[in-house]
């Protein structure tokens, strides 16, 4: 018998009785202040929230605070100009390696704990919005949903080959459980956030 | 017996750990602090005593037909791309680590958080093959340069003061002697392990969540360093137990929003990033793991203890966790949950544990899953007595007290012998011969028993 047949007959023999498995839409009924607690959780968590109007706005932004020299990596097409812009998923991981900014685009956010979400099309390459120094994202406030079960139901049965949450700047607090923010990914987190 | 007596056990452990009041106390009040973040995190959510409940019931769903989510998992990884291993227990998990490194001539490998390679030594079994194992976790690197294990699930070296993680830097990564700044030491191990990340070819990574219904996986990290790895390497390892399986991603929403509200108060983890296919031209393999956890599942009163989802919680809260430390349980999972996760492994070597608790409940309370942690760790203690385990000095005085208890006469002398003694010999008992006076005073005794209040005054 190989281990698969061991224990999968093992977890046969010993698993209980069927028990039904729980609803979970009813969760979706939460109702909050969306952009407002947004911009809150976000920012309690380490992260900026700028708003915008539109791209002309976030491209001011860009230009007057992520300075020379640096390189900056967009894979927003409206962003082109101030950015190198990656289109595809051809680039080797290993080549983003001295990335300083990376602008991306959110599918999604979350009000009550300040994440957004961005599958593999968004970000073109996995470990760009891990590998850069600091990471920009672009939030339309409709894309902003209550809590992490709506979150879900947007997302429903999309496919992706990687997808990720990520709320605020990389941080850890293993030491002294002091707060350090800048662990091993982004050293800061800033939401553009379009009305 | 004889051996449970001369090998390591909580209560001995714990005495080491004790001999340092002032750390004890800074151990414990920084735990408190972050029970105390949970619970100003928990009140903010209106429903919270729901979404525990509901994340029960989809677990007690999970393990009542886990048979056929494993397969469907399975299924559904495959058809992804994943390469799916199945490991009965620690060994052949270790060896099928080291037989995919090999087909890839691999001796280099950057691993992120994974508390069940812990469980199976895979660093040890490793470093004996040839291969080096670097730990990217913050807490988890400074307790692999310190050749420690680590002491909380969550906090890996929650128990290491930061001069003395100073000094393991300067020792090992060059930093000036005396710098103990938690930022300046982060910024180091960033760097250091930067290098690390671009040039291993392999990466390990544990796993928070598998979806049956999809065939993914979701990593949750506050640090990064499990994508770091994994996306930068060309092969990607991620080591499951078996109770990992959740059904329908949808359940996500419940998990999520209960795993870092109970470990440290945060809303969420930085990352929870969820792995579905590999990169073009990469390999991902998943290796699902017994290693003892069906025979729990077959445990009708111990099973519920597999819905844990690894935050901690129940360490934080726990009064004798807390003064203690992680090492005194002498198990990769320390606290209430590995006390009863424990014994399941090795009832024999881990009898001590389900005794090091005062049976408050705390833990229970603040169960994200419900898991009734503290009534198993009282059904343990009999199962261990009847197994015959129980430490041989605990055995003596329970024989003792049950022929006092069973025989009146012999109940009604001892109770004025202890009465007597308690009056006018109190150094007998309030001695260090007697474990029960280590940190307490014995009580003032009274002037008589009931019975003997009773017969004078009955007429």
């Amino acid at each position: 018998m190989t281990s698969r047949e061991k224990i999968l007959s093992a977890v046969k023999t010993n698993q209980p009785e069927l028990a039904t498995l729980p609803d979970v839409d009813f969760l979706l009924q939460e109702d909050i202040d969306v952009p407002e607690k947004f911009i809150a959780s976000l920012t309690t968590i380490g992260g900026q929230v700028i708003m915008v109007e539109d791209h002309d706005a976030i491209k001011a932004f860009i230009a007057e605070n992520f300075k020379h020299p640096s390189r900056k990596i967009t894979t927003v097409s409206e962003l082109v100009d101030v950015a190198e812009y990656i289109e595809d998923n051809s680039a080797n991981p290993h080549s983003l390696e001295n990335v300083d900014y990376a602008i991306i685009q959110a599918d999604l956010a979350i009000a009550e704990n300040g994440a957004i979400w961005v599958s593999e099309d968004k970000i073109r390459t996995r470990v760009l919005p891990f590998i850069t120094q600091h990471l920009a994202v672009i939030v339309r406030r409709e894309d902003i949903v209550p809590t992490m079960h709506q979150a879900y139901n947007k997302i429903g049965s999309n496919d992706y080959g990687f997808a990720t949450f990520i709320a605020g700047p990389s941080k850890t607090a293993d030491i002294e459980q002091s707060l350090v923010l800048g662990a091993h990914g982004a050293r800061s987190m800033t939401v553009f956030l379009i009305n | 017996m004889s051996e449970i007596q001369n090998t390591t056990n909580h209560a001995d452990l714990a005495e080491v750990f004790n001999n340092d009041e002032a750390r004890v106390d800074w151990h414990d009040e920084t735990l408190w602090w972050i029970r105390s973040k949970r619970d100003v995190a928990v009140n903010k959510i209106s429903n919270w005593e729901v979404l525990r409940e509901t994340a029960s019931q989809i677990k007690h769903n999970v393990l009542s037909n886990l048979n056929n989510y494993l397969q469907q998992f399975e299924g559904n990884a495959i058809a992804n791309g994943i390469i799916v291993h199945w490991a009965a227990d620690a060994t052949e998990h270790n060896q099928i680590v080291l037989s995919i490194l090999r087909k890839h001539s691999i001796g280099q490998m950057v691993k992120s958080k994974s508390m069940l390679t812990e469980e199976c030594h895979l660093n040890d079994f490793l470093e004996v093959n040839g291969i080096n194992v670097i730990d990217s976790d913050l807490g988890e690197r400074i307790v692999q340069l310190a050749k420690e294990m680590p002491s909380h699930i969550v906090l890996p070296c929650i128990h290491k003061k930061k001069e003395e993680i100073g000094e393991l830097f300067h020792q090992h990564l060059g930093t000036p002697a005396g710098n103990a700044d938690p930022q300046f030491l982060t910024e180091t191990a960033r760097q250091h392990l930067r290098d690390t990340f671009l040039t291993r070819r392999a990466a390990l990574t544990g796993v928070n969540f598998a979806i049956a219904e999809t065939g993914e996986f979701v990593v949750c990290t506050n640090e990064g360093n499990a994508d770091m790895g994994a996306h930068l390497a060309d092969v990607h390892i991620a080591s499951m137990g078996i109770e990992k399986i959740i059904p329908e991603r949808k359940h996500l929403g419940v998990f999520l929003r209960l795993l870092t509200r109970s470990a440290t108060g945060q809303p969420i983890t930085t990352y929870s990033s969820h792995f579905k296919r590999p990169n073009k031209g990469k390999e991902m393999h998943i290796i699902i793991v017994d290693n003892g956890r069906s025979i729990q599942l077959g445990r009708e009163d111990f099973r519920n203890s597999l819905k844990c989802i690894r935050c901690g919680a129940c360490m934080n809260t726990c009064p004798v966790y807390r003064r203690s430390g992680g090492h005194s349980y002498h198990n990769a999972i320390s606290g209430p949950i590995g006390s009863i996760l424990a014994p399941n492994l090795d009832m024999e070597k881990y009898a001590d544990l389900p005794f090091a608790s005062t049976l408050c409940g705390s833990c229970t309370n603040v169960c994200p899953v419900k898991i009734d942690i503290h009534q198993q760790l009282y059904k343990w203690r009999q199962v261990i007595v009847k197994n015959g385990y129980v430490p041989a000095a605990k055995t003596a005085s329970m024989k003792i007290m049950d022929w006092t208890l069973s025989s009146p006469t012999a109940y009604h002398t001892a109770g004025k012998a202890g009465r007597l003694v308690l009056k006018y010999a109190p150094f007998m008992v309030n001695n260090k011969l007697n474990p029960w006076y280590k940190h307490r005073d014995m009580p003032e005794p009274p002037k008589e028993s009931f019975g003997e209040w009773y017969k004078k005054n009955r007429k």
